[in-house]
């Protein structure tokens, strides 16, 4: 199954019933997907939006009413919804959002790349927030971190963000779909469907009073500290010996892992570590593995946004050094072979 | 052992078929598998290519700088991706519509006349599929009965259209 | 002693925020009036947007959220779809649905969404401080026309009832006033049509209401209620342009 589609196909079995989207390349097998199996069905919405923005302020709608609502987009679309993402988060409205990530800036290539890292991982839209953003690497993995998604989006009332790539989604894998959620999902609490039985409610993100709004961001980011301790998620990859660990995240870890590969057998000694929520970033992780090496790679296809945290993380401990591929372009793993055996050998580790 | 293949033609001529095809039976063999196809403005005007990868261990790129096996349906994919095989590997070519000279010493050359054995058989629309064989006994990627198996998982209850292209997978299976 | 006049049950207890001579204090309690007389305050999901009236969430007696400025149309489609059985409206200004919120309306609007739109148009950007809307008539002066709006240089201002009326996915469009006891009135019936246009699925329901601004135009509010009929009503003629009330296809 290609991975756009895997993703429509773990997000409906999660239990959305709300689409809203815009078609853009690398993305559109996903927006077709829910086409097939969400338009005209009772209790589904399917809506082909006019812009990436009435498509994000229809998921926020269909979030008001208690929905698990889902938009996708690549990279120059996402730009647009971060509005959108700006007030769910504001909001504290749960929400996915997927970004097949494709060279940039502007107009860019629609081939993948990891240029959007910072955009994620920093909010993105105005004001004071964090999403929740997962990093997968494989078809089997957009799969299951598309219903972690949902789960995530609910408990913590947050928009998450699941940032792919062009090829991620346009790659076929065998996949293995987990347990469907149920069938009728407790209808979310806060959800505004009428005043029923109880006092009317609000949503509202606008506050004349700055101290009022300083609470809400105080408990926000109280918030965001719990997501730090609780849901910070990595894969490590023979790191205990090694003497070289390569920090890389989604399709970049997986060439860089095949490079790994090679370089061990060879007999160097060289490790893995792959954040998969980019945020809240595994910074207690690397601290952990900079216990036992000294040397880290960080590789990713943009020019260096992960690296900051990587090196915020290690607060001064070990060296690091950068491999980047901008624009759309997907080094090979015996590229990234030759850069991580060359920096190997030059630190004398050998 | 990881191998790359890499399928190259004309739109309509059912290069990415096969791909998904040889993709499909590689995963009934219990082999690591991804399929890439060519997408976006890339496709459009006419051609289509798609990279197979199948390996006992994990994958790590979709991706072929360099693959194994080339297959070109047509003379533009001839003339593109000649320079992209690997040294030693093997370069199928539909000598029904590639003419263009292949000037690399390094590899192996397969011309299969895809086009006029699919004709000879009474059914033209399968070129791809005696392409198909041809590949599947030359790479010995996957077995053929994996392909027939395949062949019939994906075209389903249309008995006819399985029985046509059955054979012409066979036919260009016995080329060799 | 008979009670003929009381406060409507899903207004609030609250004091206006809203200048003297302001048209939205009245739309606000007409919405509410016809929300107690269909007894739908139960059901009634209501969007307003940011500007003047971003604070209408403190005088509806309904659940309220907020939304982006101009998107409110995407909102109540989200809204809407995700749960059929609510009663959406949206609030909204002239910048926010003329201008910034276009498209967002037009394709709410051709989709047939089946939600209700109060369209407030009062010439002006209020809550800013009194800049050129979408809406501000030709040789208006405001804080960005300063020498008044000339359509050569800013364009004419736009009709959206006309336009929106072109759609098929429309079902109810009428203009209405609020600067006199007869067009408040008029008013009032025009909100309980477009809310029965939903009730009835019968598509995209939409009213304008030209809506006095005293502190932006400069006057007082008796020059600003009569400068409505005088001049506003000129560019902006009211009326119904479109009603599918006959028409028995409309679905």
């Amino acid at each position: 199954m290609d991975g756009n589609s895997a993703i429509g196909e773990a997000a409906i079995r999660a239990g959305c019933r709300c689409y809203f989207g815009y078609p853009i390349t690398p993305q559109n097998e996903l927006t077709e997907y829910m086409a097939m199996h969400l338009s005209r069905k009772k209790g589904c919405a399917f809506v082909q939006a006019e812009s990436e923005l009435a498509a994000i302020n229809m998921v926020y709608g269909a979030s008001l009413v208690g929905a698990r609502a889902m938009t996708s987009s690549s990279s120059p679309g996402i730009s647009l919804k971060q509005e959108g993402i700006s007030y769910l988060a504001a909001c504290e409205l749960p929400a996915v959002i997927v970004n097949m990530q494709r060279g940039g800036p502007g107009l860019g290539s629609i081939s993948a790349a990891q240029s959007d890292y910072f955009q994620a991982t920093r909010g993105g839209g105005h004001g004071d927030y964090r999403t929740i953003v997962l990093g997968p690497s494989s078809v089997q993995e957009l799969a299951d971190l598309t219903m972690r998604a949902f789960e995530l989006a609910d408990k913590y009332k947050i928009p998450v963000i699941i940032l792919g790539d062009g090829v991620l989604g346009q790659m076929m894998e065998p996949v293995e779909f987990k347990k469907e959620a149920p069938a009728e999902l407790p209808i979310r609490e806060n959800s505004l469907r009428g005043a029923t039985g109880r006092p009317s409610k609000i949503v509202k993100t606008f506050t004349s009073n700055p101290s009022e709004l300083e609470e809400i961001n105080w408990s926000l980011f109280r918030r965001y500290t719990l997501i730090k301790k609780q849901e910070t998620t990595c894969e490590t990859f023979m790191v205990d010996d090694a003497r070289l660990v390569v920090i890389a995240f989604g399709i970049a870890a997986r060439i860089a892992k095949g490079a790994i590969k090679t370089a061990r057998a060879e007999g160097l000694k060289i490790g893995l570590l792959r954040p998969i929520t980019l945020w809240p970033f595994p910074e207690e992780q690397v601290k952990e593995v900079a216990k036992t090496t000294g040397q880290f790679l960080v590789f990713e296809m943009n020019m260096g946004q992960m690296i900051e945290d990587v090196q915020l993380a290690l607060a001064g401990q070990g060296e690091v050094a950068f491999y980047g591929r901008p624009g759309g372009v997907i080094p090979a793993p015996s590229e990234v072979a030759r850069v991580i055996t060359r920096l190997y050998y030059q630190k004398g580790l050998k | 052992m990881l191998i790359k293949t890499l399928i190259a033609g004309f739109g309509g001529q059912g290069v990415l078929s096969m791909g998904l095809n040889l993709a499909e039976a590689a995963m009934l063999e219990g082999k690591n598998v991804t399929y890439l196809p060519a997408y976006g403005a890339e496709v459009r005007g006419g051609t289509a290519n798609c990279t197979v990868a199948i390996s006992d261990d994990e994958i790590a790129s979709p991706v072929a700088s360099s693959p194994e096996f080339v297959v070109a349906m047509n003379q533009p994919s001839a003339v593109k991706f000649q320079h992209h095989i690997q040294s030693g590997g093997l370069f199928f070519l539909n000598s029904s519509l590639v003419e263009v000279e292949i000037l690399r010493g390094d590899i192996e050359i397969v011309r299969v006349a895809a086009n006029k054995i699919a004709e000879e058989l009474g059914s033209p629309k399968a070129a791809n599929m005696v392409m198909l064989g041809a590949l599947t006994r030359k790479s010995g990627l996957v077995e053929l009965a994996s392909m027939i198996e395949t062949l019939k998982r994906i075209m389903g209850a249309k008995k006819k259209l399985v029985d046509v292209n059955e054979k012409a997978l066979k036919t260009g299976y016995d080329l060799f | 002693m008979k009670l003929i006049y009381s406060r409507p049950k899903s207004l609030k207890k609250a004091v206006f925020h809203y200048c003297p001579g302001c048209g939205h204090s009245v739309a606000h309690r007409l919405i509410c009036e016809v929300i107690d007389e269909m007894g739908l305050q139960e059901k009634t999901l209501g969007i307003p947007p940011p500007g003047c009236s971003v604070f209408a969430y403190n005088y509806f007696d309904v659940d309220m959220a907020e939304s982006a400025h101009g998107r409110g149309a995407a909102v109540a489609t989200g809204v809407k779809r995700a749960y059929p059985e609510i009663v959406v409206f949206t609030y909204q200004g002239d910048g926010d649905l003329a201008g910034i919120g276009t498209a967002e309306t037009i394709h709410a609007a051709n989709r047939g969404e089946n939600i209700t739109t109060i369209f407030i148009n009062n010439a002006v950007y209020g809550m800013t401080g009194g800049q050129m809307a979408p809406t501000t008539l030709c040789g208006m002066k405001t804080t960005t026309t300063p020498y008044g709006r000339d359509h050569l240089l800013e364009g004419h201002p736009i009709k959206m009832s006309e336009i929106l009326a072109l759609l098929e996915g429309v079902a109810y469009i009428e203009r209405v006033a609020v600067n006199s006891p007869s067009n408040i009135r008029k008013t009032k019936k025009a909100i309980a049509k477009a809310f029965q246009m939903q009730l009835d699925k019968r598509g995209f329901s939409m009213v304008e209401i030209l809506s006095p601004c005293p502190t932006n135009w400069k006057m007082s509010s008796v020059q600003a209620w009569k400068w409505v009929d005088e001049e506003m009503a000129k560019v902006f003629p009211l009326g119904v342009f479109k009603d599918v009330t006959e028409k028995k296809d409309a679905d």
